[in-house]
């Protein structure tokens, strides 16, 4: 074992290839939070008069709250009034029109991260919404979409364009009062990205937002808000970075999804914010609050997850199932590395009749790493002929890292029918040595019997971020076996 | 084309090799026979360079190079192929697409191009017929759920598809039906030629009806203790493996 651990010891030495930092001239409010400072938010972004009291009944709700104590993650306590809650790059005072009224360094930015925006609306056929730190910066295709009545925008916009539907919807899935952090971003949140799907609508592409936390000692707290409405589709993807600092810094996020009868929303994640170093120090909070909500017969909402990077991960992706015959699934990889933590799973909520769900939970922990799936299931009384089905799988590499697994189970309906799987192993010798006497370098085995264990996952994604995903978790594990 | 002097090896700090000596030259089959506990796997693990198996004296050259001195992978990508006695299961991992990764990993070694996925399933293809094995097998996860038989199939089709300049086979004929026993050995004959060479790691002499060795060795206690051409497995089946104890107790 010794021989096995020094080789893959001097494998781990892979730093985070996306810890730059941009040099932008950023205008800020002063840190710290209270009604003054929610005024100035919602000043600066010219918001209509129901959106600051929106945010100020949530500030006072939260006033109200205490920090969420259940979870199996551990962190020193956060000090509120030391973050800056609004930080936008100075350059632009309002949104801009189009990608040649950005910040040319923030599109190098971009490309460093691999997302060249220009080339991706001219040759991958992705829509994409970036948000650095507080703001929307560019949303790239938004013609094509339009001309099919899809709007996808910042948040922001949606605010000012189109306030009949964010007034519909805002809040309706995930309350201004929901959680502690979820009335935090409500108080504080910058932007985000809004997506609109007028019925029977197939999105003509995937659409994508990348999230970057670029200056120091700032919060991000970002809002999207997806609404399908009747027979429509739409495939979302997320994608998270940030720089390399010493300190923590906190991502609150909401996520609200609505989808209509017969609607179809496929949201996929792959998160890589800053993990923090081998020691621990730094690296994001990721305490995210993402819901959906079947709200029509036949509709379908499917979270697909790959977590890799973030100190802490803290989020359950949810689909409450109101329509008759709707859907909810959840594909989840969270890895944890060197003192990573992440506490994540799902709440499926059926309330309709012949509901239907999937889980499917995949952790991964290297090293010190904590992992824990934690998911409820909850079948009420009006869920006649409801199904679920869940399988947690644990990987583990090496021996002080640890996977725990809290599965709740609320049935309230005896036609219920509910389905609960769960596996921990070891990557042994026996399959790395396998696999390097067939000619594979011990990255390259490692790699693939993880990608192997992660394959119901990553299958779920669209096909590009698969491939993204799968060279993230190789990444992500370079030599950590020990 | 493989050279042996002195080996010494041993797993846990228990010494289970005591001085090995084998000159292997291309073109030839060598059988390693002996009971069990005698090192024979041992010895196939330290030439393959599982780790936990520790080399404590001795030098082993392959075609002019320090075996030892590499790792596990440079010799197999070198041309030195194990055949597992207990293949494991890798899940999620089609077969075809390991196979594929493992034969592009040492093309590459070697400065060739990697092949591109309609020659490779030519390529696999054929063989797969020549092991006799379902084809549906490839698209499964590497060994899961196989039988014993299909496990050791496989083993004998990544052989024939990564076409080793030295193949051990290490008691691949444990636990086989006659018609698996005779597609192990086929693979082995069709793949014979002047530039290879085979160590056969076996407890029965049956596996070598169908292999017909140049030379046979006995492994007792971590010692060859005799060496002779293929009547010598014949004697063994015959006298048994007790009869050795008779010849060491002789030798001291």
């Amino acid at each position: 074992m010794a021989v096995v651990n020094r080789h893959i010891n001097t494998l781990i030495e892979q730093e985070y290839q996306a810890g730059f930092i941009t040099d932008v001239e950023a205008d800020c409010v002063p840190p710290g939070l209270d009604e003054q400072i929610i005024r100035q938010i919602s000043a600066r972004k010219h918001e209509r008069g129901f959106m600051l009291d929106w945010r100020l009944r949530a500030y006072r709700h939260w006033q109200t709250m205490q920090v969420p104590q259940w979870s199996s993650v551990h962190y020193p306590p956060i000090d509120y009034q030391s973050i800056v809650y609004y930080s936008a790059p100075k350059s632009r005072t309002k949104g801009p029109g189009n990608l040649s009224e950005v910040d040319p360094k923030l599109l190098e930015t971009y490309k460093k991260l691999g997302i060249p925006l220009e080339e991706q609306e001219a040759l991958a056929g992705v829509a994409v919404d970036a948000v650095f730190d507080s703001v929307s910066v560019a949303t790239t295709f938004k013609d094509k979409l339009a001309q099919h009545g899809v709007l996808f925008c910042s948040f922001s916009e949606a605010v000012r364009e189109h306030p009949e539907l964010v007034q519909m919807y805002l809040g309706s899935v995930v309350p201004p009062t929901d959680n502690f952090y979820a009335s935090l971003n409500a108080a504080v949140f910058s932007d985000g990205s809004f997506v609109y799907v007028p019925k029977g609508v197939r999105c003509p592409m995937e659409l994508s937002t990348y999230f970057r936390i670029n200056a120091s000692n700032t919060g991000q707290f970002e809002r999207t808000l997806i609404i399908a409405d009747e027979g429509s589709y739409v495939s979302y993807l997320e994608g998270c970075t940030a720089p390399m600092r010493d300190e923590n810094q906190l991502h609150a996020a909401v996520v609200e999804l609505i989808a209509h009868k017969d609607a179809q929303i496929k949201y996929s994640t792959v998160q890589n914010w800053y993990p923090g170093d081998e020691q621990g120090r730094g690296g994001i909070y990721n305490f995210v609050t993402k819901r959906g909500a079947c709200r029509g017969t036949n509709a379908r909402i499917s979270w697909t997850q790959v977590e890799t990077g973030s100190a802490i991960t803290w989020k359950y992706p949810s689909v409450i199932l109101e329509g008759d015959n709707s859907i909810g699934e959840f594909y989840s990889v969270a890895l944890t590395n060197n003192h990573q933590q992440a506490d994540t799973g799902t709440k499926m909520i059926h309330i309709g009749k012949n509901t239907r769900s999937t889980i499917i939970s995949k952790g991964i922990s290297a090293r010190q790493g904590q992992n824990a799936y934690r998911g409820l299931v909850k079948i009420l009384k009006s869920a006649e002929g409801a199904r679920n089905y869940t399988q947690c799988d644990s990987l583990l590499m090496g021996d002080h890292c640890g996977a725990h697994t809290f599965p709740y189970i609320e049935v309230k309906n005896n036609t219920a029918r509910v389905e609960h799987e769960a596996t921990t192993s070891r990557i042994g010798e026996d399959q790395l040595f396998y696999c390097r006497q067939r000619g594979l370098s011990d990255e390259d085995a490692v790699t693939l019997i993880v990608n192997g264990f992660c394959k119901q996952v990553l299958n779920e994604l669209p096909m590009e971020f698969a491939v993204e995903a799968q060279k993230l978790l190789g990444v992500s594990l370079e030599g950590a076996i020990g | 084309m493989l050279s042996i002097n002195n080996l010494h090896a041993s797993v846990d700090d228990k010494p289970i090799l005591h001085g090995i000596d084998l000159e292997v030259k291309a073109g030839e089959v060598h059988a390693i026979m002996g009971p069990n506990g005698s090192g024979k796997s041992t010895f196939a693990n330290v030439l393959a360079g599982r780790e936990q198996y520790r080399v404590t004296q001795g030098e082993v050259r392959y075609q002019g190079q320090d075996l030892l001195a590499m790792t596990a992978e440079d010799r197999a990508r070198a041309g030195v192929f194990l055949a597992f006695q207990y293949p494991v299961e890798i899940p999620g991992v089609s077969n075809i697409y390991f196979l594929k990764a493992a034969l592009n990993a040492i093309r590459r070694y070697r400065g060739l191009d990697e092949l591109d996925a309609m020659d490779f399933i030519a390529l696999v293809k054929k063989k797969v017929g020549m092991v006799k094995m379902d084809e549906a097998l490839l698209y499964r996860a590497v060994n899961e759920g196989f039988s014993g038989g299909e496990k050791k199939r496989n083993e004998i089709l990544q052989m024939m598809v990564l076409e080793p300049a030295l193949s051990i086979l290490d008691e691949t004929d444990s636990g086989l039906d006659i018609d698996a026993l005779k597609t192990v050995a086929d693979g082995v004959n069709q793949l014979r030629s002047d530039e290879r060479a085979f160590i056969v790691v076996t407890h029965y002499q049956r596996q070598l009806n169908y292999i017909l060795p140049d030379r046979v060795h006995v492994l007792n206690n971590g010692r060859i203790v005799k060496s002779g051409g293929p009547e010598l497995a014949l004697e063994l089946e015959e006298r048994g493996y007790v009869w050795l104890n008779e010849l060491a107790a002789g030798a001291a």
